[in-house]
């Protein structure tokens, strides 16, 4: 089963994401910030994960340069979701590692739709 | 969808006081870079949750309230008095744009539109043009419009119908960078993606594979060539968007036509090295965060209904406990210390069971302060005054409910400490004392009780014009002899009003007696001093908690009953008091020159039929809501103790003249008298007198 882990310090949008990610049928880790999805990350292996960028402790680009840096061979799709539509936020991002880039809020077909175009 | 909307308010509240905290810290000077970076993250969330809940109106506030954040995070705002003043208002009617959100509502524009469009001046410079939403629709490529694929093949004429244009087949070279790999993408997975617009050919470049013991293995760079004959409906802003993500990460040509291989591609690749500079930074700050230790403390939401079950249980067992107890204490005295030592530490351990889970319940009443800060700018503002709230032991822990209902009374003193007591700037510049008044709350625990003081430093009571108005208003006689602390105490008379034009601010026909009333229903006191010129301070004692109440156990008619302690003000032994008959029979306590009305508890809850004779019969002096006092007769007094308060609507039925139940530690049920109620109003005689059911065994105890 395609495993996702999503990470969002709103506990809304958390249960928003784990709602509609589990109707569509994936498994759901949650964490609720950057540092809480590293940890998670030391004993999940998601094929995908999503991400806030505005996060306390540790944001949406340092978790993903994180990420990165901790998993090189295979390279797990990372979609960040978030308010921000800033192009300078979108590139840093993307410069991080990031895989994906969806607005906030979010369509759930739409989201689905890209997520299972980013896994096997 | 509905708890998710109560999770989502839920969550604003707490991002609301966030945002208040940091305020406070950035007031005083104290805001560092993380507490503007958590203020924006606060009203972020809510802009990101309004959003998610089609809240249009909060979301265009909060956005514009976020940039303004931005800016003084980024440091192109210096968060002087000016913009910090700006920020207090904008937050203050953020919380607003949440209550009405709450409950459907949108506020009416033009209520806001003066702070959102200082807002947008403040930060104009930097995001002239940004609106939420905006960006997204400007900036989504046109591939997320819903795709016309949905309709395909179960409506073929409607497709017909609409533009049925025949498709030619595109051409796409792809290359992909190594970054792209890098960012989790797989060419495989794209190629599945186009499959699914239409007949997909494929075919990968082969001559620009290096021979594998050359392969450097960082720097992957294949290439394809992709042949498309979209299917109906799919045009070319479909296929793009499956390309969407890679942008910048690859070479893509999309075309109707066949390009030509880019030749340069091999030589120059655009975006070649894997290692972009903005990421060790973030690395860094990553490992750092991964070695920092996990200082947030850990909670947990809890349904209250779930606590106050669990809060309910533990009352019966403390009451099981004393049940317990007391038939071992009527057991023939047993060798046996061992129950004695067991039964003494089960008495331990409940009460210390009940403690803590009286303590869930418990919350600091520092959001409770934190609204009223608000209540103290606005306030000030309306009158034309300078005042700043000074909070004090705002970490301490108080019930839930009493903190909820303590919002009221706090707004109502604060207004009449700022309207009445305080100065204008003028007055206290011409007094000597600094322009702005300071009004102080603070909170502490006191002998197990909670202690609420609001003091301001303004003018204090004008006890010579109380006393000119009581004596006008009736309420006293010119002859009484009354100290400063009664004359003080005349403020909570009901219907004392000092100001003649009733002011918009605190006199909206309540006084201070309502505050008193709402305090005494709490289980409350509270008291008043003050000193002339110098301020006047507002004391208010609470229990810690609802659930249990301190009352007297008292015996009438062979039944047993309980009243609450927090109204009685004394108490008289059998032929300690004078009595006197008035004409009408009516039998009446003479106490310092006053007379107050005797209610014979048993008679009055249809107990017995004739009133007794008073001779034998203790008084209990008691000042209910409304000031008027009245003499509790009862038979004995038995004993002063705490009682674990149960509903008597859950389990039975509202009786008039009891306010609860309790179960006494011998099993049996006593009913808690409503004080209230027994004081006879004057020209309505007593309120009370219809049978009460006499308990004896626990029918009540559910």
């Amino acid at each position: 089963m395609t495993r996702i882990l999503a990470v969002d310090d709103s506990k809304t949008m958390r249960c928003m994401l784990q709602a509609t990610l589990v109707d569509a049928g994936f498994e759901v880790d949650l964490a609720e910030d950057g540092v809480n999805g590293l940890e998670k990350l030391k004993n999940t292996d998601p094929d995908l994960i999503i991400t806030d960028i505005n996060m306390p402790r540790l944001d949406g680009f340092g978790f993903i340069a994180g990420v990165r840096e901790g998993k090189q061979v295979t390279a797990v799709p990372i979609l960040v979701l978030t308010t921000e539509t800033g192009e300078h936020l979108k590139q840093r991002a993307r410069d991080a590692g990031a895989t994906g880039w969806i607005v906030k809020p979010f369509d759930e077909d739409k989201l689905i739709s890209i997520i299972r175009r980013l896994v096997v | 969808m509905n708890d998710l909307n109560d999770m989502f308010f839920q969550e604003c509240d707490d991002l609301l006081e966030g945002l208040s905290s940091g305020l406070n810290n950035l007031e005083d000077g104290g805001g560092d870079a993380e507490t503007v970076n958590s203020m924006f993250r606060a009203v972020h969330s809510i802009k990101g949750g309004a959003g998610a809940f089609g809240l249009n109106q909060l979301v265009g506030f909060a956005h514009a309230l976020e940039n303004v954040l931005d800016d003084v995070r980024a440091g192109k705002l210096t968060a002087d008095e000016t913009v910090v003043a700006l920020l207090f208002t904008a937050g203050d009617h953020l919380s607003d744009l949440v209550d009405a959100a709450r409950h459907g509502n949108d506020l009416p524009p033009e209520q806001g539109a003066s702070i959102l469009s200082d807002l947008k001046s403040v930060s104009g410079a930097t995001h002239s043009g940004s609106e939420p939403g905006g960006d997204a629709a400007k900036e989504e490529p046109p591939a997320f419009e819903p795709m016309a694929l949905t309709v395909d093949g179960g409506l073929p004429a409607l497709a017909d119908m609409l533009s049925p244009v025949e498709s030619e087949p595109l051409t796409i070279t792809f290359k992909a960078h190594p970054q792209l790999y890098a960012n989790g993408h797989d060419p495989a997975l794209l190629f599945r993606g186009l499959e699914g617009l239409g007949n997909l050919t494929v075919e990968a470049d082969l001559s620009t594979v290096v021979p594998l013991r050359d392969a450097p293995w960082s720097t992957p760079s294949l290439s394809w060539k992709i042949t498309i004959r979209p299917d109906d409906l799919v045009d070319e802003a479909a296929v793009r968007e499956i390309f969407e993500f890679v942008e910048g990460l690859c070479d893509l040509e999309i075309g109707a036509e066949t390009a030509p291989p880019p030749g340069d591609a091999d030589s120059v690749p655009a975006l070649a090295a894997p290692s972009p500079s903005a990421a060790p930074g973030q690395a860094t700050q990553a490992v750092a965060a991964k070695n920092a230790p996990a200082a947030r403390s850990s909670t947990i939401r809890v349904d209250l209904q779930r606590v106050d079950r669990l809060i309910n249980l533990v009352g019966e067992l403390v009451i099981a406990e004393a049940m317990l107890r007391q038939s071992m204490d009527e057991m023939p005295h047993s060798a046996n210390t061992g129950v004695d030592d067991a039964m003494s530490q089960l008495k331990q351990l409940s009460g210390a069971i009940q403690e803590r889970v009286m303590a869930i319940r418990a919350q600091p009443v520092r959001s409770l302060f934190q609204r009223m800060s608000r209540i103290v700018r606005e306030t000030s503002k309306e009158a034309g005054k300078s005042a700043r709230l000074v909070t004090i032991g705002d970490a301490t822990e108080v019930d839930k409910t009493v903190t909820e209902r303590l919002v009221d009374p706090l707004t109502h003193m604060i207004r009449n400490a700022i309207d009445h007591g305080l100065e204008t700037p003028e007055q206290r510049r011409a007094a000597g004392k600094d322009e702005r008044g300071t009004v102080t709350l603070e909170a502490a625990h006191r002998s197990g009780r909670v202690v609420i003081t609001l003091r301001d430093d303004g003018v204090g009571i004008n006890r010579a014009r109380v006393r000119q108005i009581a004596q006008h208003k009736g309420l006293i006689r010119p002859e009484d002899d009354l100290t400063d602390t009664d004359i003080d105490n005349i403020l909570f008379r009901p219907g004392f009003s000092t100001v003649d034009a009733v002011s918009n601010l605190s006199g909206r026909g309540v006084g201070m007696d309502v505050v008193r009333n709402e305090i005494q229903s709490l289980g409350g006191r509270v008291t008043l001093q003050s000193e002339p010129g110098a301020g006047t301070s507002v004391t208010i004692s609470l229990p810690l908690t609802l659930a249990v109440l301190e009352g007297m156990v008292v015996r009438v008619a062979d039944q047993t009953l309980i009243v609450p302690t927090s109204p009685l003000r004394e108490m008289l032994q059998p032929g300690q008091a004078r009595i006197h008959t008035l004409c009408d029979g009516d039998r009446v306590l003479a106490l310092n020159d006053e007379l107050v009305p005797i209610t014979d508890l048993g008679a009055a809850l249809g107990y017995r039929a004739d009133p007794v004779s008073l001779d034998l019969q203790f008084l209990l002096l008691i000042e209910g809501d409304s000031g008027h006092r009245s003499a509790l007769a009862v038979d004995t007094i038995a004993e002063q103790r705490e009682v674990v308060i149960k509903g008597l609507e859950q389990n039975y039925e509202s009786i008039p003249g009891i306010a609860a139940a309790t179960i006494l530690g011998n099993g049996k049920i006593a009913l808690i008298v409503d004080t209230d109620q027994m004081i006879p109003v004057p020209g309505k005689g007593s309120a009370v007198n219809r049978p009460v059911p006499g308990v004896t065994g626990d029918a009540l105890h559910a």
